[in-house]
């Protein structure tokens, strides 16, 4: 079994200019003068609305079901449906299985059409100018990684929705399991990683140094190894106040001698196994049971610490953030972590919303993932000494702050000013780390 | 005795489309699919393409040996079930073999029905059902000069076409007053009737044949129709006599429910071999199509199966395709309907028809020829009674257009 790429439309995004279709129909065709020869159809819906019919290529497509004659089959190894046109038998029954419109009797050639994604590098998105068409290659990661092994136990006993569970389990099936894992006090043992009455709950090394020291244990070990002639890979996976709060002095440290470890913070903006407390990376005027919403408090009262940026400003061999929405970006900058762990201090932060402790329903935590960095709320790039830092995610779009503070409880009583002030901050830090970029 | 979790009985689409619904959930149990042919699955629907070079034989398999292997199948050729035993789950097939199963599907198909014609039980004469049938049409319409069609259903105009074509002079004989009667009306078919004519196919509608004797049909009125070639296309029927004893329930096909289930336990039947309810009319019926072989096929499938994810069968609504010269026509759902509104665009000049049939603001039937459509979407349109009155006139001006707005919209 494999993952596929597949072509996307947005309706909402269309403008109808009817690009695509100049485009399919020249690359079919060898000329758009035709536009009914084009395998994607626009259709007028109302006054500026459009809607699509094209090939979805079903995972168990009616078409094939119906073919007669053998002539449309699934492609196994790139999910398309092939038609061949040697054994067609232009009996239509085809078009009578598909309920989308997307393979169709073209009179102007005399037989049946459809859509090929141009054999994976399709004409139309190429042309689309509103954004309403996009293809999409993320599946390849599964194909890359759904091989390898989970390191983590089964049944870690996370939250329902738990995004660091999810990313923890990436993080190790791509790493591999040459390294050794330290994991400080916070949700990533707690969820049983570190295991329970003697049982482990990673398949790896895995040991649970104090809140303080993590980086500092994890150096020390990853010099002895070298030591022994062993190249290991050494790895934190800490939460945000491991890194920022109780655990920052010997991080620093770590990162100011170049120690050659890979430090990753899941930031859930708080102490979220313990009952959530905010931490120093809790954004402002965040509810949290140590920054009670009433009369006299509004949620939290100072602004977050920017964490990757502080790691930033210690030169380290590798800084970048990431999201679990963008697992290609995130993938290119744990792969690039990795190496630049080989020869200095690498640091990771991801954005880790955290349903139980947020206060938003466990089955949006991807959605929230996606409206944080859409929103500009934070922000992905990387950063590297000689190069300078790089947005990966465009920023001059933003969707507005509201729709993201809107679906999370924890800003539920936020007063205007209030959501004045968080405006300006992410302008502000915006601002500063686009001098940064080069 | 052989012994089995699953047996499908018949190997065309019903079958093939119930043997996916059952590997997709579980892989592994024993399964055997029999059928009495000793070809590779095909499907009946294009032997016409065979008869006319279109397709070659071989390559018209729908799965090959390594599928089945892959899918962990018995296939068994040469199988053609004798008689069943609902009581102890075991079938008997022809040369004796028995098997034991736990849940057994029949997608026996149909067989061609035979009119009782004085003289035809000793004339010679051809029929278009199997793969055997095919060949010997094919290598008999090589020698014959003229050939006498009976029957102008989709076999019948098919294979009329295919000789015609070969150059063999044919006749059609048809008692109704049309071809393909039950999915054109009059209009469209006398579209489809100018291309047979041109192409120098005569068309004796109306009329019936008395007897049969050699080398000549004798119709009602005494005319005399001679023939190199006899080809008897008047229909087809479920045959069904490995039931017999059995108590399952029949009608013109194997009574089944909406989970295609069959009155005897564990026993299910999908496909030309069924008779289930129909959307559009009160009643029950044998659909004989194949997207409705696929629909209920699947059903059958993941009802044997377990599959959490199967729906009731909504009812057969009648669709068709049809190609003839190089030309299309198309019909979903009906025709015709009481209180009903049609709007009917004919061009014969262009040799272009489209009729469809609304009733209160909700999609009834749409035929075609030349006229392209999306007859799947059309289709999922009358399944899901869709209310069309905020954009009929649109929709009727271009049916094709609005009916992928209406897709895109609904059921994206």
């Amino acid at each position: 079994m494999s993952a596929y790429n597949s072509l996307t439309y947005n309706a909402s995004l269309c403008i109808g200019c009817g690009e695509c279709m100049m485009a399919c129909a020249k690359a079919k065709t060898g000329s758009a003068d035709d536009l009914s020869q084009s395998r994607i159809k626009i259709v007028v819906a109302e006054e500026g609305k459009y809607e699509a019919a094209l090939c979805r290529q079903c995972g168990d497509a009616k078409c094939v079901m119906n073919c007669p004659s053998g002539a449309l089959t699934k492609n196994q190894a790139n999910g398309l449906i092939d038609w061949n046109a040697d054994t067609c038998v232009n009996c239509l029954l085809c078009t009578v299985g598909c309920v989308y419109g997307g393979i169709t009797f073209e009179a102007s050639v005399g037989h049946v059409a459809k859509c090929d994604t141009c054999g994976g590098d399709p004409a139309c998105v190429k042309v689309c100018k509103s954004g309403a068409l996009g293809y999409v290659t993320t599946a390849a990661i599964y194909n890359d990684y759904g091989k390898e092994e989970d390191l983590f136990a089964p049944g870690l006993a996370a939250c329902q929705g738990c995004n660091s569970e999810l990313m923890i389990r990436h993080v190790l099936r791509k790493v591999g399991k040459n390294v050794v894992v330290a994991a400080p006090p916070g949700c990533i043992p707690g969820m049983g990683t570190v295991g329970y009455n003697g049982k482990a709950g990673a398949k790896v090394p895995i040991f649970h140094p104090l809140l303080t020291n993590t980086a500092s244990m994890l150096a020390g070990l990853k010099r002895t190894y070298e030591r022994q002639g062993r190249e290991v890979t050494a790895l934190a996976l800490a939460g945000d106040g491991g890194a920022s709060d109780v655990g920052f002095q010997s991080l620093s440290g770590a990162a100011e001698r170049g120690e050659r470890i890979l430090f990753i913070c899941f930031d859930n903006e708080g102490y979220m196994n313990t009952g959530m407390q905010a931490s120093s990376a809790t954004s402002f005027g965040s509810w949290t049971s140590t920054t009670p919403v009433g009369d006299k408090l509004q949620g939290k009262r100072t602004d977050a610490k920017n964490m990757p940026m502080v790691m930033m400003m210690h030169n380290a061999a590798y800084v970048a953030t990431a999201s679990s929405v963008y697992m290609e970006d995130f993938y290119e900058k744990l792969d690039k972590a990795l190496e630049a762990s080989k020869k200095g201090f690498a640091y990771l932060h991801l954005y880790a919303p955290c349903p139980s402790g947020w206060r938003f329903p466990a089955g949006l935590t991807i959605d929230i993932c996606r409206l944080m960095v859409e929103s500009n709320f934070v922000t992905l790039w990387d950063y590297e000494p000689d190069r300078g830092l790089v947005f990966t995610h465009p920023t001059d779009k933003p969707k507005p702050l509201e729709s993201y503070l809107k679906a999370i409880g924890k800003y539920r009583h936020l007063a205007q000013e209030q959501v004045d002030r968080i405006k300006k901050l992410l302008e502000d830090r915006l601002a500063m780390l686009k001098r940064f970029a080069r | 005795m052989q012994d089995c979790t699953y047996l499908i009985v018949g190997s065309s689409h019903a079958g093939l489309t119930a043997l996916d619904a059952i590997r997709m959930i579980d892989p592994e149990a024993p399964l055997i699919m029999a059928t009495r042919e000793d070809h590779l699955p095909y499907s009946p629907t294009v032997l016409p393409y065979v008869v006319s070079g279109r397709s070659i034989p071989k390559k018209v398999a729908l799965r090959d040996e390594d599928y089945f292997k892959r899918q962990n199948v018995a296939f068994l050729r040469n199988a053609e079930l004798k008689s069943l035993d609902v009581a102890a789950s075991t079938a008997r097939f022809e040369g004796g073999a028995n098997v034991r199963y736990e849940k057994l599907l029949l997608a026996t198909g149909a067989q061609p029905s035979i009119p009782p014609i004085p003289g035809l039980k000793d004339a010679f004469f051809h029929v278009l059902r199997t793969m055997d049938d095919a060949l010997n049409l094919k290598s008999a319409m090589g020698s014959a000069k003229s050939a006498l069609v009976l029957g102008a259903g989709l076999i019948g105009t098919h294979a009329a076409e295919n000789m015609a074509e070969a150059g063999v002079k044919v006749t059609i004989v048809e008692a109704k007053g049309q071809v393909l009667p039950g999915y054109f009306d009059k209009d469209a078919s006398a579209l489809i009737e100018t291309a047979f004519r041109k192409h120098g196919i005569a068309l004796e509608f109306g009329r019936s044949v008395k007897e049969i004797k050699q080398g000549r049909a004798v119709l009602e009125d005494g005319a005399e129709l001679p023939f190199d070639l006899l080809l008897i296309a008047t229909g087809v029927r479920p045959q069904l006599s490995f039931l017999d004893g059995t108590g399952v329930k029949t009608a013109n096909g194997i009574m089944v429910d909406e989970m295609q289930r069959t009155s005897a336990a564990n026993v299910w039947a999908a496909g030309d071999c069924a008779e289930a309810r129909m959307f559009q009319a009160q009643g029950t019926g044998v659909a004989g199509i194949l997207p409705i072989a696929v629909e209920q096929g699947r059903i059958a499938g993941q009802a044997m199966v377990g599959d959490h994810g199967v729906k009731a069968f909504p009812g057969s609504v009648l669709l068709n395709t049809y190609s003839f010269f190089g030309q299309q026509a198309i019909s979903v759902g009906i025709g015709e309907v009481a209180d009903g509104e049609t709007c009917l665009r004919i061009d014969e000049a262009a040799g272009t028809y489209l009729k469809i049939v609304l009733k209160d603001g909700k999609l009834m039937g749409v035929a075609s020829v030349n006229n392209p459509i999306d007859p799947g979407i059309l289709w999922q349109l009358i399944l899901r009674r869709t209310d069309l009155s905020e954009v009929k006139d649109r929709f009727l001006a271009d049916p094709k257009a609005v009916g992928r707005m209406l897709m895109s919209r609904l059921w994206r």
